[in-house]
């Protein structure tokens, strides 16, 4: 071990998260190696450990030959000061060896928040921030993620990002990369062959400019680099990678057990939901399989708990007979499955008498909206009658907590809707007074919401962000309207939202305000311990962007969003369909009743697989 | 039934795992011995798995003790090996066997400190350390479980202290009292930044190396 790091351990919090040698954690010779690969994840060890697509491609990478992919998370802040002070550079878990000399430095990131984080470990690990400062072939910085889909905020800092799942296109990647490390090909011929492989994404080729009144006037596609990139995927998910033998932590992380993943993608088309249309479309892997993979995951981990992970799991059609499958030995090995993501319209009494036998602690809903008219408007599908039954469903069946999520400041909200949702938590309790077996336990009715934030790739990319007071307000009247003293109400930290907003939407001029936040101080902001929203308003100010132009601008259909040259399948067409839809309050049936030609299905061939 | 009890060794990055997560981890390779750990009654029931001397985080150890009761009749024979198939780095299961001796008969534990000198042993620091290590007293600030400062005399708790001079450091090899109460090796170095703080190390390492019985002879 580092003689500086075993110094520093001592004075750090959870000291475990810093030295790797965990069981199934990948050591390979050095000498056999010619291309090592630094995995970041921009977030904490508990929370990238917990990340089930950082394990598939850590896995799929260190199945090549001669590839040896590490791990690397970000330090807390104890951690970094300690580091800074010992002049200690960032460092992959699994050798210890200072990330600057990896062939390959990929991240994997999932939410904007985590952008200063990125520019923090590049900046720990001694590399140069902006791509145009990196002059050879390594280190290469690659980034993926459901955040990359509008990469333009980082544009300046990546040198390749990756589109959609990387089974395939991050193989592709290394080939070709040790294809020019052999060759000695210059970094510019490089990143022109890397733009020709689907799915890879080269922002430095790519030149955009701007209107007067600071929308996109044009992406230009350079050095023959195509003008739309789509996201790739895999096909079969019976063929697909899945980490079996996967890294089990030696320290409790978030999600510390099995992660079996049933199904990608969702068939249900919310509107507001990121996730639901950039991961389309629907590919199911078979119950054998999965049963299969799950109990091989038990043996080999020891995990006693398996999560049936997706963005839907009550809409795999095999839920019952894979629950039924794994049962037996679930029973025998004292194994629970929890089941993260149920919706309120098909829950059933069969799904929960196989969930988690014995603890019947808490289910959790989204109705995310009050009323049906919000509901249609998003697309959510699910009616209060469902909400209620399900809930009967849960109370009469000893269940005694339930938690509902829900968001404020959604397209055409009005205080109605906003006072819709105490109806609902009125409504849960009133169904637990007529449902529950033994009323002297009591209940616990939790309503959540959280702010909505639009998203790129959305039916809602082109809708404003409601301003921070009006949310305030929403917030404010919802809280004097929940009086059930069962009923807790928590609501979502407000400045976050507004920066999420801004950065999700952003273009190429936010790099230079993420640069200068950063070098203010920013670093782990998607924690509240650090996250400054006097900071970045100093950023903004300091370089004369105008964070309302980003959040609260309503979007015309013939504006040019600055990632139009990315595709995630789903076209720009079909969301505006989608959103022109939501104002009028239509709804759109599930894919299952009805294909509505959103687009995804040219990835699979012509015909989905639903 | 059986009461079993593992020895283990615990070094390199295993050190740094915390007691619980320790627990954890054992909890987690159990299923590979195919032996059903007891679990406590009652409405969250729990595996019985004790460590019997927890170790400081940070600090190895070549004799590492935990107690556990399974449901099947075992003498302990082969678990070893089956267990060490499911461990991370550092930590290695060297014996199982029955528990025949109560815990209580745990009396000391030795092990070594290097005391690291980043520049350099100070000239007959090994001399002054021996002369302080048979004081009658060594009062050192301890926190207490309530996270209070209190004065404390570990005197008494220490059996032997030998020394030895290396490059750049000096190696302790100590006895302590093990329990009722029991000395955590490292706060000798308390004792030497209050008494002698000239010779304060730069940095201390330690690695208990047996647990003995009053008689002196290892604890199994």
């Amino acid at each position: 071990m580092d003689k500086r790091l075993e110094r520093i351990l001592p004075r750090v919090q959870k000291p475990a998260r810093y030295v790797g040698g965990e069981y199934n954690a990948v050591i390979k010779d050095r000498a056999e190696v010619d291309t090592r690969v630094a995995f970041c994840f921009p977030d904490t060890y508990e929370i990238g450990m917990s990340n089930l697509g950082m394990r598939i491609l850590y896995g799929v990478m260190n199945e090549m030959p001669g590839v040896w992919c590490e791990r690397v998370y970000a330090p807390w802040g104890d951690m970094e000061q300690e580091m800074r002070r010992a002049g200690m550079p960032l460092f992959a878990l699994e050798s210890g060896d200072p990330v600057a000399d990896f062939d390959i430095v990929a991240f994997s990131v999932g939410y904007e928040m985590a952008f200063p984080c990125m520019l923090n470990m590049l900046d720990l690990a001694g590399i140069p921030l902006h791509s145009a400062e990196r002059t050879g072939l390594t280190p290469l910085v690659v980034a993926g993620g459901t955040a990359m889909y509008n990469a333009e905020p980082m544009a300046d800092f990546l040198d390749i990002v990756s589109l959609g799942e990387g089974e395939d296109s991050t193989v592709e990647l290394i080939q070709l990369h040790r294809r020019a490390r052999r060759e000695g090909w210059s970094r510019e011929e490089f990143l022109r062959c890397a733009a020709r492989v689907p799915g890879l994404y080269v922002p430095g080729l790519y030149d955009v400019t701007y209107h007067d009144d600071g929308t996109v006037a044009a992406i230009t596609p350079l050095q023959g680099a195509p003008a739309v990139v789509t996201k790739r995927i895999v096909t079969d998910m019976d063929k697909s990678y899945f980490p079996v033998k996967t890294i089990v932590p030696s320290t409790e992380i978030v999600q510390d057990r099995v992660m079996l993943e049933l199904f990608r993608g969702c068939i249900r088309g919310c509107r507001f939901c990121q996730a639901g249309y950039v991961y389309r479309p629907v590919r199911s892997r078979s119950a054998d399989l999965c049963a299969r993979y799950g109990v091989e995951a038990c043996n080999d981990s020891g995990y006693q708990e398996v999560t049936l992970s997706s963005l839907s799991t009550s809409d795999y059609p095999p839920l019952t007979e894979l629950c039924d499958e794994l049962e037996p030995f679930c029973d025998r090995r004292h194994v629970n499955l929890s089941l993260p993501s149920l919706r309120a319209d098909n829950f059933s009494m069969g799904i929960m008498q196989r969930l988690a036998r014995g603890r019947k602690t808490g289910l959790t809903f989204a109705p995310e909206a009050g009323t049906q008219r919000l509901r249609d408007v998003i697309n959510k599908n699910v009616t209060l009658e469902e909400l209620l039954r399900s809930c009967h469903t849960a109370f009469a069946g000893g269940y005694n907590a339930v938690k509902l999520y829900f968001m404020l400041g959604l397209p055409t909200e009005t205080d109605e809707d906003v006072l819709g949702i105490a109806d609902v938590a009125a409504r849960v309790m009133h169904a637990w007074r007529e449902a529950a077996p033994n009323k002297n336990r009591g209940v616990r009715i939790t309503v959540s919401t959280s702010w909505f934030v639009p998203k790129p790739h959305t039916a809602f990319q082109w809708e404003p962000q409601i301003s921070r007071e009006e949310y305030e307000r929403r917030v404010k009247l919802l809280r004097e309207a929940i009086t059930t003293k069962t009923v807790t109400y928590n609501w979502h930290d407000s400045a976050t939202s507004v920066i999420e907003a801004v950065l999700a939407r952003g273009d190429r001029r936010l790099c230079r305000v993420l640069e200068t936040v950063w070098r203010k101080g920013a670093t782990l902001d998607a924690w509240e311990e650090y996250f400054s929203f006097e900071r970045w308003q100093e950023a903004f100010a300091a370089c004369g962007v105008d964070p309302a132009f980003y959040a609260n601008r309503r979007r015309e259909r013939d504006e040019i969003m600055p990632w139009s040259m990315i595709s995630s399948g789903v076209t720009e067409d079909y969301l505006w369909r989608e959103y022109q839809r939501s104002l009028k309050g239509l709804t759109t049936p599930d894919c299952r009743t009805r294909c509505n030609g959103c687009g995804a299905n040219r990835l699979v061939g012509g015909k989905c697989d639903v | 039934m059986s009461k079993l009890r593992l020895l283990f060794v615990k070094e390199a990055q295993a050190s740094w795992i915390s007691h619980l997560d320790l627990m954890r981890t054992f909890q987690r390779a159990f299923p590979r011995t195919e032996l059903d750990i007891r679990h406590s009654q009652g409405y969250h029931p729990h595996p019985i798995l004790s460590i019997v001397l927890p170790l400081p985080v940070g600090q190895s150890s070549d004799c590492e003790l935990l107690d556990f009761e399974v449901v099947q009749e075992s003498d302990g024979a082969g678990i070893a090996e089956r267990l060490n198939t499911g461990m991370p780095r550092g930590l290695r299961v060297l014996d199982c066997y029955p528990a025949a001796r109560p815990v209580r008969e745990l009396a000391w534990l030795r092990a070594d400190l290097w005391l690291e000198y980043d520049g350099g042993v100070p000239a007959e620091a090994a001399e002054k350390l021996r002369e302080l290590f048979s004081s009658p007293s060594l009062v050192i600030q301890k926190r207490t479980k309530r996270k209070e400062l209190a004065e404390v005399d570990i005197a008494p708790m220490i059996r032997a202290v030998s020394l030895t001079e290396e490059e750049g450091v000096i190696r302790a090899d100590v006895t302590v009292q093990a329990q009722n109460p029991g000395l955590n090796p490292q706060l000798l170095g308390k004792a030497i930044e209050r008494y002698l703080p000239e010779l304060a190390p730069d940095f201390i390492r330690v690695r208990r190396r047996a647990v003995l019985d009053a008689d002196g002879r290892d604890f199994r």
